[in-house]
């Protein structure tokens, strides 16, 4: 039986399968996706250990951090938005808007499921990966979220609203940069999980801000289908959220 | 024992039945030979072989198709539901459906309008992604959203009268719906493209999810829903998000099942499993024990992620709003 060649499914969940090289294969499969690009990535690929045991961004200043290929690749990508988020609703416990809030109010309890939502997504993340592929994982983010008016409640609800949004159209656009094997359908469901939480997050905040406006026109088609957005567009708007060395590169996720 | 009235009777539930025979035929032969040898008492047996042989493909992952046309009927469900409760989009309201809108404060009614929009629009959105595959649409008289099923009225008789029984019922679909397209998603991946489409509409069932659990604590008249904190009891009172097990939903002793694990399949990628809401262990991690040090409410760690659900559990939760006899679900 397979069963017993998979190492306990639940139980182990994140062991020894991503220390394995991804195959070859695989990798031609996603290069293969964009034809132009391919023989730049192909160049850039001397052999399957890039991606089997990718060297740990360096932290200097002015580089960016790259969040890597393959399943790891979107594993590291998700991890740098809970960070993000989770950075986002801690530095929001100090600001004067939420301290103002009273204890029983909606708002307030809101604002805290979501704290405790998101850091836990981070975490989640950060224990993963570091069990699946220890050293690929990517660094602690610096955010820059001297954008954000933290005394203002309309100023922490749009970014509030900005994030949640960004999250779901994230989540779901990298869907398709998950494997279809070994453990790639463990990641997309455990993928899944987090962004119906995240989408959850994204209305009722857009209700805050506007009560009824939990699914905008602004996020969704005219067939009613959530607009994704690909890695590059995502980042483009979290890179303005954080320091400089902590700005995402997103290059091996195509 | 006649077989092919047996098979006539089967197609009535089962079309495919003859693609299903079709694709066994091998056996078909070797069954025609035994039959020159065997007594006519073995034939039953053997004829029960080869059903068992053809039905055992359902134990294979359901195909592409497959996926969405049970997200159709799912979409199906639903649409009819916000159609029968609120009257369609620019259609003429019953007085049924004009008394039931006046039970709900004006930004609710423009949310539900808004939502059962959607959910129309993903059934078109659906039968063009299938073209000529896609099922046809049920007839109206298929569901029975008293929970009856087609019988005496069942417990939310007051569905389309009653404003609180019909958020109940649009909570239980709108999370059903969250949790059938979570695990469904897996059997797309080998189509890129249908597989985004799936998620995107996965993340809109998950706001409307959201939005229905925000109208139904604060009560179907408020017009500031969003200001009303959720109760100690999530069955009654539910926060924006699955909270545990939310006490098995709004009526527990028919919806639990919506907020329950479901029974992995054979054909589950051994990787996948489908607990409960109030599941708290993520890719082996149980995370309320590894986190503990984060002095988190224990709630938080199931709210912080929703759980997926199998086909045959989700068909069993529709079957709820089916009639008795229907082969829709």
């Amino acid at each position: 039986m397979s069963k017993i060649t998979k190492a306990g499914g639940d139980d182990t969940g994140f062991d020894k399968p991503l220390y394995v090289p991804i195959k070859r294969r695989s990798f031609f499969m996603y290069a293969g996706a964009t034809a132009g690009a391919t023989a730049l990535l192909l160049s850039g690929c001397d052999d399957d250990e890039v991606f089997a045991d990718p060297t740990p961004p360096t932290p200097t200043p002015g580089t960016t951090v790259s969040v890597g290929s393959g399943d790891v690749g979107v594993l590291n990508y998700a991890y740098a938005l809970e960070q993000l988020e989770a950075a986002f609703y801690t530095q929001l416990r100090t600001g004067s808007y939420y301290t103002g809030l009273n204890a029983t109010s909606a708002e307030r309890q809101i604002l805290d499921d979501l704290y405790y939502h998101e850091v836990i997504h981070r975490e989640f993340f950060k224990a993963a990966i570091t069990g699946a592929a220890p050293t690929a994982i990517i660094k602690d983010l610096t955010p820059n979220f001297s954008a954000i008016n933290f005394n203002d409640r309309a100023s922490v609800l749009g970014a509030a609203k900005a994030f949640e949004d960004l999250g779901v159209s994230a989540y779901n656009g990298a869907g398709r940069f998950i494997s279809t094997t070994g453990n790639g359908p463990l990641y997309l469901l455990l993928a899944g999980k987090i962004v119906s939480v995240e989408a959850r997050h994204a209305a009722i905040i857009r209700d805050l801000l506007q009560e009824g406006n939990f699914v905008g026109t602004d996020v969704i088609n005219s067939s009613g289908l959530e607009i994704s957005k690909t890695p590059t567009e995502v980042v483009a708007a979290a890179n303005t959220f954080l320091a400089e060395g902590s700005k995402l590169n997103v290059s091996g996720l195509v | 024992m006649n077989i092919f009235q047996i098979i006539s009777e089967i197609e009535k539930v089962d079309p495919e039945v003859y693609d299903r025979l079709d694709s066994r035929r091998s056996i078909f032969k070797h069954m025609s030979g035994m039959g020159k040898t065997l007594a006519a008492a073995a034939v039953p047996m053997a004829f029960g072989a080869v059903l068992n042989k053809a039905y055992a493909q359902t134990s294979m992952a359901p195909g592409v198709n497959d996926v969405l046309n049970f997200a159709l009927k799912l979409e199906y469900l639903e649409a009819a539901f916000y159609n029968q409760g609120l009257g369609a989009a620019n259609g003429t309201a019953t007085a049924v459906q004009t008394a039931l809108r006046a039970g709900f404060s004006a930004t609710n009614l423009a949310a539900l309008d808004k939502i059962r929009n959607d959910e129309t629009a993903h059934v078109a959105f659906l039968r063009t992604a299938l073209g000529t595959n896609a099922i046809d649409a049920p007839a109206a008289n298929t569901f029975d959203f008293t929970g009856g099923k087609g019988g005496t009225p069942g417990p939310f008789a007051t569905v389309f009268t009653a404003p609180a029984t019909f958020l109940a019922v649009a909570q239980a679909l709108e999370d059903t719906g969250v949790r059938a397209y979570k695990g469904g998603a897996p059997y797309l991946a080998s189509n890129k493209d249908v597989l985004t489409a799936a998620l995107n509409i996965h993340s809109v069932e998950a706001r409307h999810a959201s939005r229905i659990r925000t109208m139904r604590r604060a009560g179907a008249m408020n017009n500031a829903a969003s200001q009303t904190a959720a109760g100690t009891d999530r069955s009654a009172s539910p926060k924006s998000w699955v909270s545990g097990n939310d006490g098995g939903g709004p009526a527990p002793a028919q919806t639990a099942a919506v907020y329950g694990m479901g029974a992995a399949p054979a054909y589950t990628p051994a990787v996948i499993t489908f607990p409960g809401e109030e599941n708290v262990t993520q890719g082996g991690v149980n995370l309320q024990t590894a986190l503990s040090s984060l002095n988190f409410p224990a709630a938080a760690f199931s709210e912080a992620f929703d759980e997926a659900l199998p086909v045959p559990v989700v068909s069993d939760i529709a079957r709820t709003f089916v009639i008795t006899g229907s082969t829709f679900i």
